[in-house]
Formats: structure tokens, sequence, C-alpha cells
């Protein structure tokens, strides 16, 4: 058995062909299928992707793969802005496996060479993105809370850049945030978690086109090589990216035990329970369950902290919240300067008083 | 079936459960308040390699890491685990690379070991989070991959069956040989270290880790007691494609957090507090 390394043809990612880069540049969104149905995520990329179209004067392209989609995943992405969809419907594309979608990714980026290339930080997401990347020699940032255009001067060649991407995430742990460009290469990629950008139906004017290119002229047979022999998805046993109401734990609670406290809050509140990524890997609550930007991103109306101490990465996955209130026996917790209301005590202590005295005092 | 296993394995700073002190006064992070680990899923995917070398006699475990001298470390933690050598890719001219240029070389390293069935390492390593070097590391050498595995269940025909987690459940794929795979933190936990292969292996050491004038230094002569060492160089890599110019992401800016302070209420746990707060939530229908 032995290796090759694939070697990659430069051919427009490299400063010289910057010419190139000019011809064909659009922003693609690769959409992600459970069955006939387009995942959230990717509605959420089409809306911001439409943004950064616009901004940059260019398309909207839209990528779907997998069997049985034609004819039921169109209505479900054009809406959302797209200029131009390319359903790739064949069989062997569902269940997901990581080289056809690949290739379907990296032959069509050789003809349409994109500036821009969007994937849910999903778990198909994390699979694919890298594996495109690593192929087009070619950027790409894992996990951004924030894309934007803007200009970028190389301090070291001197040169200037106009309208790059900027993929911006937390890094080191959570205590920093960085801001990321891919100068010369494209497309720039990124992946953003479920929830981070928020969906909506395009008000203007799109192109709309929808194409279906023979899946066999970008896939070879010899992709379809890995085999998935067993599959079971469950429904989400859990709404927390829709509840108005959150109470989420993190390391201060301390025990499995005081998480169902929580729960009991929780389902007071008619909301859902989350948890710091200290507490999942504590093993105190299900991994579904962590909110932050390697979990899920919350908006909801009230968000209850309970023992988190509020590392940014958490901060990143629940700011939006309407109103944040902190229950932590830390009164320097990081968290308690974004709360509107920060309780001075345990976890154990408080709430079982905000138990006691909603039921005494709701309705 | 005897097979050849490699592990990629990172030394980094534990940045978990990190306090108020990881950050200076200054507002830069701390270094030296994070101790440097072993990446926690690279542990989990060393169980699944030495579990498959457990069911097939003959298998070795190798571990490959790339990081400056003192990642030697994680060699021996492997060692002491049950691993039977490893490597240290290190060059000045490495540093600073984002995920392409490091799975770039991890993937001349792997060439250079050569005939290599599994390559098998974490999903992500907890300093970055990206999950994108297993990935690209399958790319080029062209693997087959299978990321967020939970366990390797079996090798048998030169394929490895393997369940993997999915969003929203899981699934099990067969995948041909030779694959990469990406072991997830929710897979069985490592072994902990032997003590007669602690007493065998401690001063194991890559030769730039060592002084030259250490009380044991004579030890050295001892083969299995030299662990891999290899440069960029060594591993016939385009020095163009690794470290900061191989790298196509650059940093533009890096922020350190300041939270802006909103108007709060300060509450005290008591009673007359916690009620005052549900009545005041209630009657701006905050809650309901």
């Amino acid at each position: 058995m032995s290796f090759f390394l694939v070697h990659v043809t430069h051919q427009f990612h490299t400063p010289h062909s910057s010419l190139l880069i000019h011809i064909m540049n659009n922003v693609f969104v690769y959409c992600e299928t459970e069955g006939p149905n387009v995942l959230e995520v990717s509605q959420e990329l089409l809306t911001k992707g439409r943004k950064l179209a616009d901004k940059l004067g260019v398309d909207l392209h839209a990528i779907v793969a997998g069997s049985g989609i034609k004819g039921k995943v169109e209505t479900q992405i054009l809406p959302y802005g797209v200029d131009k969809l390319f359903v790739f419907e064949g069989n062997g594309l569902s269940p997901y496996t990581s080289a056809p979608h690949t290739d379907i990714l990296v032959n069509l980026f050789k003809e349409e060479r994109p500036q821009i290339c969007l994937l849910g930080a999903t778990v198909i997401g994390r699979d694919l993105g890298p594996r495109v990347s690593s192929s087009l020699t070619s950027g790409l940032t894992a996990d951004c809370t924030q894309l934007e255009i803007g200009d970028y001067d190389e301090k070291k060649t001197g040169k200037h850049y106009d309208n790059l991407l900027y993929q911006i995430r937390p890094a080191f742990g959570g205590n920093i945030v960085a801001t990321i460009v891919n100068p010369d290469h494209r497309p720039q990629m990124a992946t953003v978690r479920s929830g981070v950008m928020q969906k909506a139906l395009y008000e203007g004017q799109a192109k709309g086109e929808v194409v279906y290119p023979d899946v066999a002229k970008y896939v070879p047979e010899a992709d379809y090589v890995v085999k998935v022999i067993d599959r079971h998805v469950e429904a989400a046993k859990h709404n927390l990216k829709g509840s108005p109401i959150v109470v989420a734990g993190g390391y201060g609670v301390g025990s499995k035990e005081g998480f169902e406290l929580l729960f009991q809050l929780a389902k007071e509140l008619h909301g859902e329970v989350g948890a710091s990524r200290a507490a999942v890997d504590a093993g105190w609550a299900d991994h579904d369950r962590q909110i932050g930007q390697t979990g899920v991103t919350v908006h909801p109306k009230v968000y209850i902290a309970c023992g988190i101490s509020g590392q940014i990465q958490h901060i990143a996955g629940m700011q939006d919240s309407g109103i944040i209130i902190s229950i932590n026996s830390d009164p320097d917790a990081p968290i308690n300067k974004i709360a509107d209301y920060v309780i001075n005590g345990t976890v154990e202590e408080v709430v079982p008083k905000l138990i006691k005295y909603y039921k005494q005092n709701s309705k | 079936m005897k097979l050849k296993i490699v592990v990629l394995a990172k030394q980094v700073p534990d940045t978990r459960n990190v306090g108020k002190d990881a950050m200076t006064a200054e507002g830069t992070v701390n270094r030296a308040a994070l101790p440097a680990i072993f990446n926690p899923e690279d542990l989990n995917a060393l169980e699944q390699a030495l579990r498959i070398k457990d069911q097939h006699p003959g298998s070795t475990v190798g571990i490959l890491t790339m990081g400056p001298p003192r990642a030697g470390e994680i060699i021996r933690q492997g060692l002491y685990r049950g691993a039977d050598e490893g490597w240290l890719l290190t060059d000045r001219k490495s540093a600073g690379a984002d995920t392409l240029a490091t799975s770039y070389f991890l993937a001349k390293g792997i060439e250079k070991i050569g005939n290599v069935d599994i390559v098998i390492g974490g999903r992500q390593a907890i300093d970055g989070d990206t999950a994108q070097v297993g990935p690209q590391v399958a790319q080029k050498l062209g693997l087959n991959q299978v990321t967020y595995a939970e366990e390797v269940m079996k090798i048998e025909d030169g394929k490895a069956t393997i369940r993997r987690h999915i969003d929203g459940g899981v699934e099990t794929v067969v995948a041909p040989l030779p694959v990469l795979i990406t072991v997830n933190g929710s897979a069985a936990p490592a072994r902990p270290c032997n003590v007669k292969r602690v007493m065998k292996y401690k001063y194991a050491t890559c030769p730039m880790e060592r002084k030259g004038d250490e009380p044991w230094s004579s030890l050295y002569a001892r083969p299995y007691l030299t662990l891999g060492q290899w440069s960029i160089a060594d591993c016939r890599a385009d020095e163009a494609q690794c470290g900061l110019s191989g790298s196509p992401t650059k940093v533009k800016t890096v922020q350190n957090i300041v939270f802006q302070a909103k108007e709060s209420k300060t509450l005290t746990g008591s009673d007359s507090d916690v009620e005052s707060l549900v009545k005041e939530l209630l009657d701006e229908k905050i809650i309901g």
C-alpha cells in the first residue's frame, strides 16, 4: 500500500491570477438535507450569503446533493434569494459520505470559481469543508460567529485587498476573538453553527434559476466506496434553539443532581435547559444541550444562567438574549457584566426559591 | 491481520475551565496559567488504536505529533499507555501553520512512516476546535475518512466497521483501508499509564529535548529511548507549504474580550430578593 500526495494545480488561487478571480466570483452556499428537508442552518446561511452577495454585487448560488431530493428541495432554497441552484440528484448521494460530496464541490468550484463558500458547522459540514479546502488549497475557518466584508492590508508585502470575507470567531478557548482573512486563495470558506445567523425570506428579486447537472461528470464511481450500513436519526428531543426561556447551567451547578433543579425550573417556566461546555464535559448535561460557539446559539426572551462564569465561547451563543439573569456565587463572574439581573448566591440556594415564588405568584 | 496504525496527537494548552487568571491584567492570554496537556480527544483515539492492536496481534501503534521539542511528552504519554513508537515533527519553519499547512506536514510525515493502514486522531483539538486537520490529512493522502467516530467495531477483510455520531443520531459505516478516523470525546476513555511501561520509557526523548548532561544520559544508547524526530527536510516536504507561508488563512486582528457592562440590578439570594424579582418579571410579562 502506498500513499500519493495529491498535487493541486494552482488554477485560481495564486496572487497572480487575480484576473481570473474576478471573472466568476459568486457566493456559494452548500445546502444540507435530511431526507427531503433542507436544514434550517442552510437557510440561515442562504440569508447571510444573500447579504454578502448584495454587498459584493455578485450572485448567490446554492448547491444541494442527495437521493430523492429533486422536486422537493427547490422551494425550500430558492425563496432565500438564490440566483442559481445546482441540484445534484443521484443514487449514493444520500446518506452523505465524504468523497462524492467532496468531488461535487471541488469539480463544480473548478468550473465556477466562487469567491466565497459557506457551509453549516454540522457534522457533515465539518467533514466536508476541510476535505474540499484541502483539495483546493483554500483557507477555511470553522465555527464563525460573524461574517463581514472588508478591506485588508498585508503588512509584510504592503499589498492591499478589497472586499475580503472577514471570518470572525472566538479562539484560544474563547479568551480572544480573531478576525481571519484568506487574501490569495479562493474560495474563502467558512462554517457557521446552526442558529448563529437568522433566516429570512428574501424580499428582493433573485434570478431563481435551477439546474440539474449530470452527477457522473463530477463524481467518479470510485468515490462510492464508504457504505453506510445502519443509520438512526431521532427527531430532536427538545427545542432549545427555539425556546423563549432558557435555563442554562454551568460548572457552578456542581453535579448532575444539581441539573435536576434546572429541569424543574425550566418545566415551571415552560422553557428548556441548556448547558455550558464545562457542564457538558463534566457529564452533567447531554452534548446537544451545549450553548455556545461549539454548541447551539440561542436567542431566547429570557436566559437564566446558573453557575455559568461566562467564557466568550459561551457568551457567543447567548448574548442576544432578551433578559439575562445570572445566578452566581462569584460576584465577579464575567457573565454578570452582560446580565440584566445578578443574583449573588449558589444555584442550590436560589433556584428552589425561584421555583417556589414562581409557583406562588403566577396564575 | 497485522495493522500499522498511526495516532495523530497534539499537545495543547488546557483551555477548559479556565478561570479569570487565564487573562493577564493587560488583557492578554496568560499562557503560563494553562498547563500543556495531551489533547483530550486524541486520548480517545489512542484508546481505539490500542483496542485494534489488542484484537489484531502483531499490529503496531505509533504516535505522530507536531510541535516544539517539549511535545515529545505526548509521545511518552502514548508509550506509557501501550504505543510502540513515536515521531515528533518539529521545525521552526512550521511555526504559524494553519490547519492546511499543519495537515500538509503531517501528511508528509505519514508518507515517510509508510504503509500505514489506519490513521486515527481526535475529532478536534481544544485550542482551536476546528476539526479540520483530520479530513485535510485524509484528502492529501487520498485516504477514506470517517469523522466523529464513537467506536471502531471491527477490522475485517481490509475494511473497518465504525459506529459514528451524526447530527441527531448514530450511523454505522464500512470503510475500506487505508482509512483516516477521527474520534469523539464521548468514545471510550484512554486506559491508564502502565507502571512498567512508565519505568521503561520515562527517559525516552527526542534528540532536541536532550541537553546531554542529564544524569541518565548514558541510557540514551538504548535505541528504544530515542524517539523519532523529523524536520521538514527529513520528510521531503516543501517548505513553502509549511508554516505561515503555507497557510492560506491569515489572522487580521485579535481582540481581547471586554464585555460592555450593562446596567444591571444586583440582588442577594435571600427570600425577599428572589420573590421581588419573580414578581417584577411576572408584572412586566417577561415570564408568564
